[in-house]
């Protein structure tokens, strides 16, 4: 049954295939069924194989299946093939389980949208490249998918590419993880040079013999292509611009699957990892310094789906704690718990965005929990997830992240601790402006100022009887509201079944997903699962129960004051929302401009310097220099060129003369 | 009694000298030319000189050479000073400076 294990990637690509060549002409929604079931095989056949190691005995769960030798040059022999063990399941079972879910909610969300089929040719192409990127056998077939998952990314970011935000948002991804990726290149150069293969058997069971220097290097350099690519400091900026994509896109690459690819990597080469010492405490200050930065600057975001962003760089914050902690497994299971919720989340906010008509200012919602009211229902389980509230799964992995980050430094500790508060207080916040108080919408309906946001069905008609549809995009919220002013009285609606029904299974395994670790007894089937991955590396808890669940409790308790003050401020009203939400955080910490006067300024300094001076002075000057020594020089040479035969026969005359004084001299002497 | 070969070389020299200098100083064209000829056969002298004196037959194969390049020669620059003097009655070399820079 391991055999079948090259089908996983390979459906995936097939629906790529097929629907680059043919989706223009299955259309809408033939298209977005087609993606739906090659994803969905994929993961049934994901299924069977997870099923075939489940049948092995736990010392022997590991199978390489190589299909070819993709690079044979000389001493670097790569070969295409795939590596199943239990990390490699795990993460292929929820891609394409969370991948199969969303895009079953693509089909009802991109409905009547003019890039149907372009979507799902991106959306397909992704989760081939991301199921390479975790089943490669090599480390080459891993970047090879990690570039392909930066590329889908690229493309789905800049999906509406007609709107100017959107492919500057796309660009910056790419430049960003750019940067990650040369980190990536640079520890795969050195892992070849050291071992001499790219080959994950190779290298990591012979990590033992690496020296500390090159351990640390190696560990470096992937965790910077691993903090590019999971949006860790100081290369977060640009998830959050990310938002520009359509809110499946979201959910799937930014949220569930491509952003955990670092925390995947990481894990991956924990038998480097253990051999390079201070790295592992690097990678923790990081993750817990992300999370902690990224959770403020969530409490002061408007835009619906930019909260959530922020979210997702904080929740990764805490998967690289865990890491950096050395609890792989607690990672692991904070990544799946946080695909199913985030996806969730993201999920649910494209709902809302789809059933107000393409509103995304938190500050214009509320009081949809009567009218949408399965995406509530599921949403606030998802809140309750990610607040950290038993037992949902999000209690379960934060706080086996806390408890390894406890062991590691209490100060780390600390830090998670006010994050899980902050993340109480910010995602509460989210709800009761969306879902509770006052409808909003109602008075703030004639004020909207994006009529264009995302293209929707109903939305697109009035649009075009509005006639002023170009105006309304660039004239502002007047010129908005008068040629949109019979399109104000609407009313919110529930979606699709085929947008709730993702929601429901989501929701359900947001809230028993805690199952598959729990800090009770011996009970740990993921702890147990993926033991031949981590082996004795895995940190063991110092911590005993009872200590750990007064620990939880109290962590429990901060989530609960967190969302009690985000109930008296935006429920209650007894402090202005705006005095919570200072203009630092809401700009978020003025990081991007930082980087605009630390990085780019400069950048284009250099490239004004670079054109008008160096090329126009340097070197242009240097061609017009040697065309101005030959154009002088003939000049002055062609007085030589007099037409008369008689200095000719004069110049000869004296050459032969002087050669012949030059060999009597020389003869002479 | 035999001549010496040094009055050879001498004369090969003098007839050299006459033909550079003629070369140099005078304009017709005619005259022009038969000094160089008076110069090629200056040194075909000289070769066979030293064919005699060397007691080397390869001095007087170079001079077969140079004949028949000097016939060439001939050829060549009688049709150019034929085809100038068609245009002009009284050219010197002076006026075919055509190809001054």
């Amino acid at each position: 049954m391991l055999h079948a294990a090259w089908l996983i990637p390979a459906l995936p690509l097939l629906g790529f295939v097929v629907l680059l060549l043919a989706g223009r002409r299955l259309g809408d929604p033939a298209a977005g069924w087609l993606a739906t079931l090659m994803v969905a095989g994929a993961f049934v056949t994901t299924l069977v194989v997870f099923s075939g190691l489940l049948g092995r005995g736990g010392d022997n769960r590991l199978f390489v299946q190589d299909l070819f030798t993709w690079i044979p040059a000389g001493g670097l022999q790569v070969k295409t093939g795939f590596l199943v063990d239990p990390l490699s399941v795990t993460m292929a079972l929820f891609v394409t389980g969370v991948g199969t879910l969303i895009h079953l909610y693509s089909i009802g969300y991109m409905h009547g949208d003019d890039g149907y089929h372009r979507f799902f040719v991106y959306l397909n192409l992704f989760i081939f490249s991301m199921l390479m990127l975790v089943l490669s056998s090599s480390f080459l077939g891993t970047f090879l998918g990690w570039e392909g998952v930066g590329a889908c990314s690229y493309f789905l970011i800049s999906f509406w590419f007609e709107r100017p935000a959107a492919p500057s948002a796309g660009k910056k991804a790419f430049v960003t993880n750019r940067v990650g990726d040369f980190g990536f290149m640079l520890g795969m150069f050195l892992i070849f040079t050291t071992f001499g293969s790219l080959q994950y058997t190779d290298v990591l069971g012979h990590a033992g013999t690496l020296t500390h220097a090159t351990a640390m290097a190696i560990a470096l350099l992937l965790f910077l292509g691993a903090a590019g690519k999971s949006a860790q400091l100081p290369l977060y900026v640009w998830l959050p611009d990310a938002m520009e994509g359509p809110t499946p896109v979201s959910a799937l690459i930014h949220a569930a699957t491509m952003v955990t690819a670092g925390v995947f990597l990481m894990v991956r080469i924990n038998p480097i990892l253990a051999e390079a010492g201070g790295v592992a405490t690097l990678i923790a200050v990081v993750g817990a310094a992300t999370a902690l930065f990224a959770a403020t600057i969530a409490c002061a975001q408007d835009d619906i789906k930019k909260v959530l962003a922020y979210s997702t760089i904080s929740q990764l914050g805490y998967m690289f704690l865990a890491v950096g902690s050395g609890a792989y497994v607690a990672a692991i299971f904070h990544m799946i718990t946080h695909a199913f919720f985030k996806a969730l989340l993201f999920l649910g906010a494209g709902s809302v965005i789809h059933g107000m008509h393409d509103e995304q200012d938190m500050k214009r919602m509320g009081g949809l929990r009567t009218w949408m009211p399965i995406t509530s229902v599921t949403f606030i389980v998802a809140w309750l997830a990610i607040a950290g509230i038993p037992p949902f799964s999000g209690f379960w992995s934060k706080d086996d992240i806390l408890a390894n980050a406890w062991d590691k430094s209490p100060i780390l500790w600390l830090v998670g601790v006010v994050t899980a508060g902050l993340t109480a207080y910010y995602m509460s916040r989210q709800v009761f402006l969306v879902f509770f108080g006052k409808e909003r919408w109602k008075e703030s309906a004639h004020a909207r100022s994006e009529p264009e946001a995302e293209a929707e069905p109903e939305h697109e008609p009035a649009a075009a009887a509005g006639g002023g549809d170009l105006a309304a995009a660039v004239g502002g919220r007047d010129v908005a509201a008068a040629s949109h002013g019979d399109h104000r009285e609407f009313t919110p609606h529930e979606s699709p079944p085929t947008m709730t029904l993702p929601l429901v299974v989501l929701a359900a395994l947001a809230a028993v997903g805690g199952a598959l670790s729990l800090p009770f007894g011996s009970f740990r089937p993921l702890e147990t699962w993926l033991e031949p991955v981590v082996g004795d590396r895995l940190h063991k808890l110092s911590l005993s129960g009872s200590t750990q669940v007064a620990y939880a409790l109290g962590t429990v308790v901060l989530a609960l004051v967190g969302i009690a003050i985000a109930y008296l401020i935006y429920l209650g009203h007894r402090v202005r929302e705006e005095s919570v939400e200072p203009k630092v955080l809401r700009r978020a910490w003025y990081v991007d401009p930082l980087y605009a006067a630390v990085i780019e300024r400069p950048g284009r300094l250099l490239a004004s310097w670079s054109a008008f001076f160096l090329d126009a002075k340097v070197i242009d000057g240097a061609v017009n220099g040697v065309a101005s020594l030959v154009r002088g020089g003939g000049t002055r040479l062609r007085a030589v060129q007099s037409g008369y035969v008689r200095n000719y026969a004069l110049a000869v005359a004296s050459g032969a003369v002087l050669l012949v004084g030059y060999v009597v001299v020389r003869g002479g002497g | 009694m035999t001549v010496p070969g040094a009055w050879y070389l001498t004369l090969a020299a003098v007839l050299f000298t006459i033909g550079a200098v003629g070369l140099l100083v005078r304009r017709n064209v005619l005259v022009m030319f038969m000094c160089v000829e008076l110069m090629l056969n200056a040194v075909n002298l000289t070769f066979v000189t030293y064919a005699r004196m060397l007691d080397d037959i390869g001095g007087q194969s170079v001079v077969f050479f140079v004949l028949v390049v000097a016939a060439a020669e001939v050829v060549v620059g009688l049709g150019i000073i034929v085809s100038i003097f068609r245009r002009r009655t009284d050219a010197t070399a002076d006026d075919a400076s055509l190809l001054r820079g």
